[in-house]
Order: structure tokens, then C-alpha cells, then sequence
């Protein structure tokens, strides 16, 4: 009997699973993120195969050469050829919004709950997350980067920072509605300890709203890494950035402004991809945030 | 009302006391010494030790923020270096001019995001509300100042339509202000257009199918004065919020904008002192913007309270 019920619950399973990646399949815009985030992904983690040279090699008599056969996004202006820094570019400035939603998630969920969960610390800790909050998110990133220096790590610590607070309120929100369900009560009134109820019960029911926001600060993520690289305190360059890029390409505007045209288009493909993702997962895993159609 | 305004501003204050307490402490996150990271790397020893006296550097970090409190009671935000004058003074002077970019993107962003968002509910699921929803979703993902880099080389240098970047005071020549305005706030307004259109849009779409408007419509109402005065003020309740805080991001996204398009306003000297590591101009800089976006959200608030009468501001 019990294998029975054993053999139910695991056929039950993928068929309670199924469902949201049938919807998430059946979302037009979800499908046309993934495919452009999907794109962007692959040209990063292929870089080293799909590059045409290294991204640093200079050929002065190259220079600034419209998209042809040979560089099929022109060069720049000391003769580097733009694809191959598009493709390593989209590496790093993929790596960094990897890190800063990794580094926001944890510390935001941590915060979150912590705040959440046990009241006496909610003053605390969400007064100075209003006080990071009130700061504009790009002004404080971009001091934050200028004070610790120019480098990729930098950017991720500045950007995490300013983030993570806008995490931890999403996630407490969902966490002072879970704590107050009667399974939750249930438990707590069975003695079990506050870092299994957590673990066991608060956690996954606040992961549906965290993923989302996680995905849309991927995206912010992509957008004010290329803002730290542009006004000059994000990786320094030569390292191929996108915000690097569209930064040596406005000085020849006039002249080649394919140098700053193809980085930027890849910035807002991927932030594109990205927030197309971001509504499509809100649509499907929490209809109550859809912004009403009909 | 006078109650809940003198218990937000109390609100208020320790989230404003963490604000200079985050401002004032950006210096303490300089790895090494600030003083030489200021100076440069050709700065003799003699220079760093000179900086670092003018900083303060040579004293504890207690007593630095005990004086720049002290300073900051007396509205003194310290002196910058690059300027070598007072950064209140220099913050002051470019005010105006960020305002008026500000004020500017906020006026195109009404312009054009209200009547978006009211015709696209008025005509759902139609060409005009798919176009809503891409301009939305292209505000949120295109970098601004790479689109103002691609609208400079359009407008300004193809075309040559429009200044490529510069400000001329409106005292001197209005219509030459408007002109060197249109480029640098549409790139300002154009995240916020799509978000207020969306927000105008769901909140049309829900006050459309309330009693009142059917009553109006059924009294034979025409439909003009349905939408215009029953429908759209109640729709102006939240998206007042979101023009408040459109005005905040328009404020904060002059620091990119200003610094594209060349315009001498407070996002620009906040640049500028970023590259420079001018560090007292910094802490100035972000002291006022955030102090502003506090005081903007109050003053949203307070809006809203006077725009809606259900609103109520008790104790609960």
C-alpha cells in the first residue's frame, strides 16, 4: 500500500510540474525573452569559438572599418575587431549580472526574512533599507564604484548593494503574509524551531515572487553595469565591456558611429530578454501582479 | 492633515539621519588612503599630506562626522577641491539648471504617458495598446545614453535639427532652451512614458467599470465628459504617485543625461566629481539628491490626500 501511495505522490509530481512550464511555454513574451536572453547567453559562453580575433588585438590599419565580410561589425578606433569584443563583452557584463543577482539574492532573502520573520529586528533592518532605498539606485552605485576603484568586482559590490534592498522588501512583504498562515502557526504551535519553519515553509512559499524580481535586477544589473563602465568606474578598459565600448565609440560619433551602435543594441537585447522574462515568470507564477488586460 | 504632515516629517528623520550617514561615510570605503587617490599618482608626499590635512583625514573618522554635521547644521557641505570653492555654493548655482531637465522630462512624460495610457484603455488589446506596451518594455530595456548617442548622431549630426549638447539659459534665448531641451529630455522621459502610460492604462481600465461612470454613461453623458471629468480624475490619484516618483528618477538620470549631452547642471558636477574623486562634492552631491527624493515622497503624500478625500491618515 504504502508503494502504492509512494508511486502515486511520484507520478503526481511531474504532472503538478508540468503545467507551469506548459504556461510559461504558452506565454508569447516569456518564449520571446528566453530566446533573446537565450541568444546573448550562447554568444557568451561560446565567445572563445565564435570570435573572429582576441578582443584586445590592435590593427591600426584597420581602423574604424564599417561591418563587412571580414568584420561583420566594423572595427574601432585602434582597429579591434567589434565582434569579437561584443561576444567577450557579453561575457562580462553577463558574469557580472550573474554575481549581483546571486549576491542580492542572498543577502536580500537573508534580510528579508530576518526582518520579516523577527519583528523586534524589522525597525532596524528596514529603516536602513529605506535609507539606501532613498539614495537614487545609480547615483549611489556609481559613488559606491568611485570610492572602491575601478574594477569588475567593485561593480558588483556597488550594484549588490543598491539592489539588495529592494530585494529584502519584497521579500519580507511575502514573508509577513506566509507567517501568518495556519500551517505556519500549525507548526509553531507543534514546538518546531524557527530555522526549520524558515527553511521548510517560509522559504519556498517566498520564491515565487523572489525570482521574479531577481530577474528584473538581472536586467538592471546589465543596464547600470553599462552606465558604470560608460562614465568610467566600472572594469577599466581595455577590457572589453559593452559600456567600454559605446564609451570609446562616442568620441567618433560622426565618423563610426557603428562603434557605439551594435554594444548598445546588445545591452538592450539582453535587458530586452530579460525583463520579457521577468513579466512572463510574474504572469504565470503570481497572476495577482499582472497589470490587467481587457 | 496637519497631524499626519508633522507625523511623516517626524518619520522622516531617521531615515534623512542614515541618508548623511551613508553620504558622509562613501570616503570610508576608499581602500588605502583617499588623500592619495585624490591627489593622483604624480602628487609629491608633501601634497598627500597637505590633502589629507585640508580632508581632515589626519583625524578620527568620529570627530570628521561630528564636524561635517556641524557643518551641514550651518548648511556648510564642506569645500570642494576640484572647484576650490564650497559645495553648497556649487550644488546651488546648478540646481536650476538640472530642474529645468528634470521639469522638462516630467512635462514630456505627462505629455505624452497620460493620454498613451488613457487611449489605450479606452481602446484594449487594439494596435495603440500593443504600441503602449512596447514603448514600456523598450523604456525599461534601452541604455538612455546610448539611445542619446544614437538620437545626437540622428537629430544633431545627420539631420541637424537639434544641438548636439550644450544648455543656453532661458533668459537668454527661450526658444534656443526648449531646442537644446527636446533631445536630452526625451531621453530622460522615455523609461518614465511607458511606465505611467501602463499605470494611466490599468487604472483607467478599473475606474471604467465603476457605477459611477456606467451611471454617467447611462444619463447620456456624452463620452468625452465621462472620461475627462468623471473618469480621469479619478485615474490622477495613483498616477500622481508615479509622477512623483518619475520626477525623482528624472532627477537622478540627469547625471548621465547631463553628462552626454554636455549640460552644466548638478548631474554633471556630480560626474565630474566622480572622476575627479572629489570626494566632499560627492558626499554633497548624494546628500541632496536623496534628501530631495525624502522630501519629494512627503510631499506626494500630502497630494494625494488632498487629490483623494477617502484617503485618511490615521494612526492605523
Amino acid at each position: 500500500m504504502a508503494a502504492v501511495e509512494a508511486a502515486a505522490v511520484a507520478a503526481a509530481a511531474p504532472a503538478r510540474a508540468a503545467p507551469l512550464w506548459r504556461r510559461l511555454l504558452r506565454h508569447r513574451l516569456f518564449v520571446t525573452g528566453a530566446i533573446l536572453f537565450g541568444v546573448m547567453l550562447v554568444l557568451a559562453v561560446f565567445a572563445d569559438l565564435i570570435s573572429i580575433l582576441p578582443p584586445e588585438k590592435m590593427q591600426v590599419r584597420f581602423r574604424f572599418r564599417r561591418p563587412e565580410w571580414a568584420f561583420p561589425l566594423g572595427t574601432d578606433n585602434f582597429g579591434r575587431d567589434i565582434w569579437s569584443r561584443l561576444v567577450f563583452g557579453a561575457q562580462l557584463s553577463l558574469a557580472i549580472g550573474f554575481a549581483v543577482v546571486i549576491v542580492t539574492g542572498i543577502a536580500g532573502t537573508a534580510i528579508g526574512l530576518a526582518a520579516g520573520y523577527f519583528r523586534r529586528l524589522d525597525n532596524l533592518l528596514m529603516r536602513a533599507m529605506d535609507a539606501l532605498m532613498a539614495f537614487p539606485a545609480i547615483l549611489l552605485a556609481i559613488a559606491i564604484a568611485a570610492a572602491l576603484g575601478p574594477s569588475a568586482i567593485n561593480a558588483v559590490i556597488a550594484l549588490s548593494a543598491v539592489y539588495t534592498p529592494r530585494t529584502a522588501r519584497i521579500v519580507r512583504s511575502t514573508v509577513l503574509v506566509v507567517r501568518e498562515m495556519e500551517y505556519v502557526q500549525a507548526a509553531l504551535a507543534c514546538g518546531a524551531r524557527h530555522g526549520w519553519i524558515i527553511w521548510r515553509h517560509i522559504l519556498p512559499n517566498s520564491l515565487a515572487p523572489l525570482l521574479v524580481q531577481l530577474t528584473f535586477i538581472f536586467a538592471y544589473a546589465v543596464l547600470a553595469e553599462a552606465i558604470l563602465s560608460f562614465l568610467g568606474v566600472g572594469p577599466p578598459p581595455p577590457t572589453p565591456t559593452w559600456g567600454n565600448m559605446i564609451a570609446e565609440g562616442k568620441d567618433y560619433l560622426r565618423e563610426a558611429p557603428h562603434i557605439a551602435l551594435f554594444p548598445g543594441l546588445a545591452v538592450a537585447i539582453t535587458a530586452l530578454g530579460l525583463n520579457l522574462l521577468g513579466d512572463g515568470l510574474r504572469d504565470v507564477l503570481d497572476p495577482r501582479l499582472r497589470v490587467q488586460h481587457g | 492633515m496637519a497631524e499626519f504632515i508633522v507625523r511623516r516629517l517626524i518619520a522622516a528623520v531617521p531615515v534623512l539621519f542614515l541618508v548623511t550617514l551613508i553620504a558622509a561615510s562613501i570616503m570610508q570605503l576608499v581602500p588605502g588612503d583617499p588623500a592619495a587617490v585624490m591627489a593622483g599618482q604624480s602628487a609629491s608626499d608633501i601634497e598627500i599630506a597637505r590633502l589629507r590635512e585640508q580632508l581632515g583625514l589626519d583625524r578620527p573618522f568620529i570627530e570628521r562626522l561630528g564636524e561635517w554635521y556641524l557643518g551641514l547644521a550651518h548648511g556648510d557641505l564642506g569645500y570642494s577641491i576640484l572647484l576650490n570653492r564650497p559645495v553648497t555654493q556649487a550644488i546651488l548655482e546648478r540646481v536650476p539648471v538640472t530642474l529645468a531637465l528634470a521639469g522638462f522630462g516630467l512635462f514630456l512624460t505627462i505629455a505624452l504617458g497620460v493620454p498613451l495610457g488613457v487611449i489605450a484603455a479606452l481602446r484594449p488589446n487594439t494596435w495603440i495598446d500593443q504600441l503602449v506596451l512596447t514603448i514600456a518594455l523598450v523604456g525599461v530595456s534601452v541604455p538612455n545614453f546610448w539611445l542619446s548617442l544614437m538620437l545626437i548622431v540622428l537629430f544633431g549630426v545627420m539631420l541637424d535639427w537639434l544641438p548636439a549638447g550644450g544648455y543656453i539659459p532661458f533668459g537668454d534665448d527661450p526658444v534656443g532652451w526648449v531646442r537644446c531641451l527636446i533631445l536630452p529630455g526625451f531621453s530622460l522621459a522615455l523609461l518614465q512614458v511607458g511606465l505611467l502610460a501602463r499605470i494611466t492604462r490599468a487604472t483607467m481600465l478599473e475606474v471604467l467599470r465603476q457605477d459611477y461612470v456606467r451611471t454617467a454613461r447611462a444619463k447620456g453623458l456624452p463620452s468625452f465628459l465621462v472620461i475627462g471629468k468623471h473618469a480621469l480624475k479619478n485615474v490622477m490619484v495613483p498616477v500622481v504617485t508615479v509622477i512623483g516618483i518619475s520626477f525623482g528618477l528624472l532627477l537622478s538620470g540627469s547625471v548621465v543625461i547631463e553628462t552626454v549631452y554636455s549640460i552644466p547642471g548638478m548631474g554633471r558636477l556630480l560626474a565630474n566629481a566622480i572622476f575627479g574623486r572629489d570626494y566632499p562634492l560627492i558626499q554633497g552631491g548624494l546628500l541632496i539628491t536623496a534628501a530631495t527624493l525624502v522630501l519629494l515622497n512627503l510631499g506626494v503624500d500630502l497630494l494625494y490626500a488632498l487629490l483623494d478625500p477617502r484617503v485618511k491618515y490615521g494612526r492605523g
